[in-house]
């Protein structure tokens, strides 16, 4: 089958849907690729680079649709503006379309596709699931979305993200807010990390906090437990209370942050407001607000969708496409989740594809088969992150669990030992007694040091308190000097045997000791 | 003479309490690697100062006796101290043990003799003659019971005897039938007087030291570490009656702390293996000990094997190793290829660190002492607790010569007779390599479905020729 990639008409695009190096790969699977003249130079890819590849290059926008058997675009088609001519138009019967869709925005395009008799697959409705991730078009972009907001952030922001002490004084560090730790969230916390900036993250989904942490980000929450987990890892609408909860934390984050990078977005519907005019108002002038929502109503009050405004002396960045200014890495990403959706549809890599409705994935990300609309696809099977692992289900089954000690048992444990010793006591001459109260103690002496030794330290321990138990020599010296040749006898062998014991203890566990090292 | 005019019996006491309080600042100092050292010199201090202030007192005046007693166990102790290999350091505990067992049963004699030949002024009342009696007998029971106990744990440790569990038939009965007649001896001992009390307590010694051999005779070699660590502490409650016999508090400190320092040690490597204290010395753990299993595999799967080269390049092109050793390491002394293979690997930018079992070997600790013997730094060998949800991180793991406390089945098989008891969690790394003689079963004699995994590669051979090998092709 042959692979059309036409050049993007929308004039704000850079993106290419093939890269060179996607070319070479799409071959392998048996396709031939023709790319329209001129479709990667944005994206600095020139034509003579596909050609090296083995792609051919055709000048005729309306003769590269025609001679396709799949057109891979970057975005849903639109009005031709020198043909004259819708896209949609441009599709012959029984091509397949790959491209980012928005089926939920755009009913009247996708009646229009379908007319058309076509297959249409939407990049934007990839399933989120582990399996799917590899041709996950709107993570790739979002990553390249994050980082670019730091990078833009930076741009405006008129000091240093590190902090420094200089020769010609103290530089404190930037401080930046990002509200929404999805993958466009993680980006852009890992750039603002690496470029020394302090850096805090809110997030309504729980589960994130230790990807937040593991990015070295501070993790800010609300005083109200509400679960803000939606199905396929997206976030839902939240209660008015916690949304009371979380616009006080922000309007206090506003007055100390010098940066705040907004991503918070609901699938299908307008982005939650979250920055209103006074919290602007309230940040020091200079600092940067980018709203990564801005085409989908912004997060800020204030925020121009398309554009970079100044207000009340804040620095607001509402540029729809952040990808597009990053358009070679870009159009890599999105040029090999393509590939690996296209490497899904060849399983027998022979060129000929099959949109086997079956598969989960090709499943939902097909929204036009044969003419026929099939969006909304039923919901995927497995949830793409699981939420709440049960903390049961790591736990391996053990038969003899050991019992947990009830209050009552050592309740009874200590009544036991009070009325024993005050048996011994009240039996006991005060002799004896005297010697039992040392007893005692050092029992629990020996408990308490005893108690945290290191197990790698446990052989020089018994050595060591072997050696001690050769204190009997005491004993057996305190009888040697006996009159009673019997008695003398016996505590010879016994001093000579119990030396044997503390000297040979001693000296083993000083050898062996001598032998740790770090 | 003028020091037995110097040492008051006040200053005794206060010799004695210094004593106390360095032994236990010993045992205190044995917590971590940087005391340790200081430790034991503590220990050796307080020891070294008990006996010069008993040598001082006025009780001790044939000092040729003492100076020939002790000198002869310097040297019998400097000598045997320093011409132990590590690998025999259990063997060495339990003969230790064993000394400081029948040295109190001697003392514990001495002092009967002593009691019954002295007249005391004013003369004993009934309840301290009868506490006295009951002090020695329970201070020879003890210390006659640790003696044989630990002979036999000493024979069977050299291999001597053998290392599998010994039974007589009604064993139970015979140990219930020991304890009954020695508490009814014990009743007639403490009213008769020296001729008749002496025959009593002779008899006493030779059954608790029957006892003493047939409790540890029952043992099999997984449970030397308990049977070692228990055995330990009965040295030491020996010396704690000695102390109350001689109205010595210093032995009863002494004496305390070395056996409740070995109750913890027995109830952690009880812990360690899932079993109860009495069940372990009740006996009977790996009676099919070592059997070998015919046609391997049969219904559990193939064992993938290996060689020593492929083995050296898998784990030069590791990131993180860790190394599981078990006995079978001890048994071939190869400690030091395996400190020579980590040396090598760690200047190559390999993260090779030690995961040791609390019951690997045959004493607590022991894989530890061997590993510092062959100078592989501590700070690389890590417990069981530390290490093990570090394993799915891994990309190679080398078992050598551990068997039982590797065995998914202790977690996964409800059925198995070491089920329950927590083990190195080894099959979750990316490759797991076992190096062993053969397919023969471990000491509980149970089968390892560890082999058998996906994941795994048998090295078969003689450990120390394996791991030279594998040394030769890093």
């Amino acid at each position: 089958m042959r692979i059309g990639v036409p050049k993007e008409i929308n004039l704000e695009e850079t993106r290419v849907a093939a890269t060179p190096e996607t070319v070479t790969q799409l071959k392998k699977l048996g396709f031939e690729v023709a790319i329209e003249t001129g479709a990667g130079a944005a994206a600095n890819f020139p034509d003579a680079a596909f050609q090296d590849q083995g792609a051919e290059i055709v000048t005729d926008t309306q003769t590269l649709w025609d001679q396709a058997d799949i057109i891979l675009k970057v975005l849903a088609p639109e009005e031709h503006p020198e043909l004259n001519i819708h896209e949609a138009e441009l599709l012959k019967a029984g091509t397949t379309l790959i491209s980012f869709i928005w089926p939920a925005q755009n009913k009247e395009l996708m009646e229009r596709l379908a007319a058309r008799n076509c297959n249409v697959l939407a990049m934007d409705c990839v399933p989120r699931i582990s399996r799917a991730q590899k041709l996950d078009a709107l993570s790739s972009m979002a990553n390249i979305a994050g980082y670019r907001a730091v990078i833009e952030a930076a741009n405006s922001f008129g000091r240093f993200f590190t902090g420094q002490v200089t020769a010609a004084g103290k530089i404190p560090p930037a401080k930046v807010l990002v509200i929404g730790a999805g993958v466009a969230g993680l980006a852009a916390l890992g750039a603002a990390n690496n470029l020394g900036a302090i850096v805090r993250a809110f997030d309504t989904r729980p589960e994130v906090k230790e990807q937040i942490k593991s990015l070295g980000a501070e993790f800010l929450e609300v005083n109200i437990k509400e679960e803000g987990s939606g199905t396929g890892g997206y976030a839902k609408v939240m209660s008015p209370e916690f949304i009371k909860a979380e616009m006080e934390l922000f309007a206090k984050q506003a007055k100390e942050v010098d940066i705040i990078i907004t991503t918070a977005q609901i699938p299908g519907k307008k982005a939650p407001l979250l920055i209103d005019a006074a919290m602007v108002e309230s940040m020091r002038p200079g600092s940067v607000i980018v709203d990564l929502a801005a085409a989908q109503g912004g997060n800020c009050e204030l925020t121009e969708s398309g554009k970079a405004v100044v207000k009340h002396g804040v620095n607001i960045i509402g540029y729809s496409t952040l990808p597009t200014r990053l358009p070679t890495q870009a159009s890599q990403l999105y040029g090999t989740n393509l590939r690996h959706l296209l490497t899904d549809l060849t399983p027998n890599k022979d060129g000929q594809i099959n949109i086997n409705m079956e598969d989960d994935v090709i499943r939902g990300t097909t929204v036009i088969k044969d003419g026929e609309i099939t969006w909304p696809p039923p919901p995927p099977k497995i949830q793409a992150i699981a939420a709440h692992k049960p903390a049961s289900d790591a736990a391996p089954a053990v038969p003899n669990e050991p019992k947990k000690s009830s209050g009552l048992g050592l309740a009874i444990a200590v009544m036991i030992g009070i009325i024993l010793i005050g048996a011994v006591g009240w039996a006991a001459p005060a002799k004896f007694m005297e010697h039992f109260t040392v007893f005692v103690l050092s029992c629990f002496v020996g408990y308490l040091v005893v108690s945290n030794v290191i197990p790698a330290l446990f052989t020089p321990l018994m050595s060591l308190s072997n050696a001690l138990s050769g204190v009997v020599v005491v004993g057996a010296l305190l009888l040697v000097s006996s009159t009673n040749t019997w008695i003398q006898a016996l505590a010879a062998a016994g001093t000579v045997i119990a030396a044997i014991n503390a000297f040979g203890g001693f000296f083993v566990t000083q050898r062996m000791l001598r032998m740790f090292k770090k | 003479m003028l020091l037995e005019n110097l040492v008051t019996p006040g200053l005794l006491t206060a010799a004695y309490l210094i004593a106390s309080i360095l032994m236990i600042s010993a045992l205190g100092g044995l917590s971590r690697h940087e005391t340790a050292v200081r430790g034991n010199l503590y220990g050796a201090l307080g020891m070294a100062l008990a006996v010069l202030a008993t040598i001082a007192g006025s009780q001790v005046t044939s000092y040729t006796v003492v100076a020939i007693t002790l000198a002869i166990g310097l040297v019998i102790g400097y000598i045997a101290a320093y011409k132990v290999k590590m690998t025999g350091m259990p063997a060495m505990v339990g003969l230790l043990n064993s000394f400081g067992g029948l040295s109190s049963a001697l003392v514990g004699y001495a002092s009967y003799l002593d009691a019954m030949t002295r007249v005391y002024n004013p003369p004993w009342t009934a309840a301290e003659q009868a506490i006295h009696s009951t002090e020695v007998y329970l201070g020879v029971l003890i210390g006659s019971l640790t003696f044989t106990g630990s002979v036999v744990a000493f024979a069977k440790l050299n291999e001597y005897i053998t290392t599998k569990p010994v039974y007589l038939p009604g064993r139970h009965f015979i140990n219930l039938g020991i304890g009954i007649a020695c508490i009814f001896i014990g009743i007639q001992f403490v009213g008769a007087d020296l001729d008749t009390g002496i025959l009593y307590l002779i008899l006493m010694t030779i059954l608790s030291g029957i006892f003493g051999v047939h409790l540890v005779m029952a043992i099999g070699g997984a449970d030397m570490p308990v049977v070692i660590a228990v055995l330990n502490t009965y040295s030491g409650w020996a010396a704690t009656v000695t102390g109350f016999v001689l109205s010595n508090n210093m032995l009863i400190i002494a004496g305390t702390l070395v056996g409740g320092s070995g109750i913890i040690l027995s109830y952690l490597m009880c812990k360690a293996m899932n079993r109860s204290l009495l069940s372990v010395m009740a006996g009977g753990f790996g009676e099919a000990g070592g059997t070998v299993v015919t046609g391997a595999g049969a219904e559990q799967g193939e064992v993938v094997p290996i060689t020593a080269e492929d083995t050296g390049d898998l784990l030069a092109s590791a990131k993180e190793i860790i190394i599981v050793p078990g006995y079978g390491m001890a048994v071939a002394q190869a400690q030091h290829a395996i400190s020579e293979i980590t040396r090598k690997l760690r200047e190559q930018g390999v993260q090779v660190r030690f995961a040791i079992h609390p019951v690997a070997g045959r004493m607590p600790g022991h894989m530890n002492v061997l590993l510092a013997e062959a100078k592989i730094p501590y700070d690389i060998v890590l417990e069981m607790d530390e290490i093990n949800e570090d394993f799915p991180q891994t990309d190679a793991v080398l078992v050598i010569g551990a068997n039982d406390i590797v065995n998914p089945s202790a977690l996964d098989d409800p059925n198995s007779p070491i089920a329950g008891m927590p083990v190195l969690e080894v099959w979750k790394a990316k490759t797991v390599i076992v190096m062993k003689r053969s397919m023969a079963t471990g000491f509980a004699g149970v089968q390892n479905p560890l082999f058998f995994k996906d994941n795994t590669r048998m090295l078969f051979g003689d450990a120390r020729k394996s791991v030279d090998a594998i040394l030769g092709s890093i």
